[in-house]
């Protein structure tokens, strides 16, 4: 288990005060002109050391994604920073976690990945929900730009850096990193298709990289304690601590941070208080938000928490939120509302997407009822593969795999479905 | 499509007090110069505030003067995004979630109870004009489910009957105490902390903060 030492978010729970005075209590903002003054290669540098991989979901390397800013900065082409904080995957609640108890180690490492991409200017795209977090944060920029640790000075390093807070208004595609952009743009969040990939033309048509919340709040400890640290925890190629969330049939859902690699097991029975009713009683998790296909609990016996194993577990780690599902579950049901999520959350610029999200959702509310034909699964199945991959964003890749993931490990409880109805059917016509 | 909503309502007039133009001024700075359409999202978020939670299409027409854009880029923006009502709303805006994590822990109970508490369905409002229900997509107060979301505040760790009791205090004209309905500071493990035990990171007395809602 993570010992307290190696946590970065000491103030997750918000114990302690999440203002200045608190934040550099905790360790923020300590000399950090020096770590600004090292410059943009040294910086990129020790955060590809550590292993970094984007804590949003796709699980990029951080460090590599920065090295695609141009080296150059075109005077009449600023680059930008773009925080990600439009937290919105179901079963995720992590970065507001940041936002409001941790927000002084956010605006930190806006500014030193800022200058490890040649930025002088962030914008925090927050979903509009989160009003109160949005609060939070705007008083701790206020906070930092009054001890002239942002502004035109940044921590007396000669580094101008701004940051300002752009609020969402209610929509899951801004998530994706082109829409967020068309929304800090004042436009409708449909993703933009690449390339050009945002490191090229982003944000106003200018250099820009899309990072998340967690990502960035972690590169401060990470240059304070060296790269070495970092990449010392986890499991190789999964570095790291990691923000998780349990939510769902547990006795005591909540959010903790662990090693990557942790096992599920531990993870819900050492945090979450176990299964309601024991490990016995677990049907299913969804391990890394309403994105990617559930695992059976003869998966959850074994598997580890990280990028590559989940993969191999066809899965992903997606966001790290864990949603479990014990036997009382209907699960045919539990993706069936997902499947109305993503149907109501596609932006209708693709139409695989557009009609597909509709399409599936009206088909899992049929096999929930067992209301089908048994080909009809396969039907299902091969409507999934037609809207994977074949839209401009992920968002139809997303809406694909939780239905994937449920026929390929429940395919008899559907076909029970089907069969009980038939029969029933038979029983009152006879 | 996310927002899909229809504008309508009264041709009233609606111009920014000088109070909110100021901060329209202000956040319009927060962009480079010629990018004011940035500020189209931020700009119907206050023109909102100041319209009692609904947008006429005097305010996106107003909005659009302000920002020095046509107004069909307003429409867009309106039409797109749920959190903008473009039809009168209650005074209260009760929205529950019912995305998987919370329906896992009841909130298909919370609902009922709301509809119950305030006699109506889900997208309609009181007739003494106080509430409007309506079911959102995932919060993300997931381990603090069930959740809902109340105009800009969060009660999470809902029963029915907690759930019943804020909305009669809002009904008696209170402000309930928003965040965890079952005492919890945040997101820590109910039956007591499983990290951050031991010293100096162990905390035995909960700080209060103002944005978190207690």
């Amino acid at each position: 288990m993570l010992r307290d030492q190696d946590r970065i978010f000491t103030n997750v729970y918000g114990y302690d005060s999440p203002w200045l005075d608190g934040a550099q209590g905790r360790g923020d903002w300590d000399r950090t002109k020096d770590l600004v003054v090292r410059g943009r290669t040294w910086i990129v540098d020790e955060v590809r050391t550590s292993g970094l991989r984007g804590r949003g979901g796709a699980g990029f390397i951080t460090g590599i994604k920065w090295s695609f800013m141009p080296q150059e900065v075109h005077p009449q082409r600023p680059h930008y920073l773009v925080i990600n904080a439009d937290e919105g995957e179901p079963g995720t609640c992590k970065d507001r976690e940041i936002l409001r108890h941790e927000p002084h180690k956010l605006i930190e490492g806006c500014l030193l990945a800022g200058v490890g991409m040649g930025a002088h200017t962030a914008y925090v795209y927050i979903r509009g929900e989160f009003f109160r977090e949005a609060e939070a944060l705007q008083r701790a920029i206020d906070e930092a730009y009054a001890a002239g640790l942002i502004g035109a000075d940044a921590c007396r390093s000669g580094w101008r850096f701004d940051i300002f807070i752009h609020r969402g208004a209610g929509a899951y595609i801004c998530g994706e990193e082109t829409a967020l952009i068309e929304s800090i743009e004042g436009k409708k969040g449909q993703p933009r298709l690449k390339p050009p990939f945002p490191a090229n033309v982003g944000l106003f048509g200018c250099p820009t990289t899309v990072n998340n919340v967690e990502t960035i709040a972690v590169v401060p400890t990470i240059l304070r304690r060296g790269g070495e640290w970092f990449a010392s925890l986890g499991r190789p190629k999964n570095a790291g601590t990691k923000l998780f969330n349990i939510s769902g049939h547990v006795n005591n859902p909540c959010t903790v941070e662990e090693e990557l690699g942790i096992p599920l097991k531990d993870l819900i029975e050492r945090h979450a208080g176990g299964v309601r009713g024991g490990w016995n009683n677990l049907l299913a998790v969804i391990p890394g938000g309403s994105s990617v296909p559930l695992i059976p609990k003869s998966v959850c016996e074994t598997v580890r928490m990280d990028f590559d194993s989940l993969q191999s577990a066809k899965t992903a780690l997606g966001t790290a939120a864990v949603m479990v599902m014990d036997k009382s579950t209907d699960v045919v049901k539990a993706i069936a509302r997902l499947a109305k999520f993503y149907k109501h959350e596609s932006c209708g610029q693709c139409t695989p997407c557009r009609e597909g999200t509709g399409w599936m959702w009206r088909m899992m509310e049929r096999l929930v009822d067992g209301r089908a034909r048994v080909e009809e699964i396969d039907v299902l199945k091969q409507v999934t593969q037609q809207v994977e991959g074949h839209t401009i964003c992920a968002l139809g890749d997303a809406a694909a795999w939780p239905i994937q993931g449920l026929i390929n490990h429940f395919r008899p409880e559907l076909e029970r479905r089907i069969e009980e109805r038939r029969r029933a059917a038979e029983r009152e016509a006879a | 499509m996310s927002g899909g909503g229809v504008i309508g309502g009264d041709e009233a007039a609606f111009a920014f007090t000088a109070e909110n133009m100021e901060r329209a001024r202000a956040i319009i700075a927060n962009y480079p110069p010629g990018r004011q359409q940035s500020a189209v999202m931020p700009l119907l978020d206050l023109a909102q505030r100041q319209n009692g939670g609904w947008l006429p299409p005097a305010a996106l027409d107003h909005v659009a003067a302000v920002l020095d854009i046509p107004p069909i880029s307003v429409y867009e923006v309106a039409t797109f995004y749920t959190m903008y009502n473009l039809k009168p709303i209650g005074k209260h805006h009760v929205q529950v979630c019912t995305n998987l994590s919370c329906w896992l822990r009841g909130s298909d109970e919370i609902l009922a109870a709301c509809r119950d508490e305030l006699g109506i369905g889900v997208g309609e409002t009181t007739a003494d004009r106080l509430f409007t229900l309506s079911e959102v997509e995932c919060l993300c107060a997931c381990v603090n489910a069930p959740v809902v979301q109340i105009d800009d505040d969060y009660y999470e760790d809902l029963s029915p009957e907690t759930i019943e009791r804020v909305l009669r205090a809002l009904k008696a004209g209170e402000h309930p105490p928003a965040g965890s309905q079952i005492g919890r500071r945040s997101s820590e493990p109910v039956d007591g902390l499983t990290s951050l035990t031991s010293a100096p990171w162990a905390k035995t007395v909960p700080h209060r903060v103002s944005g978190g809602g207690h």
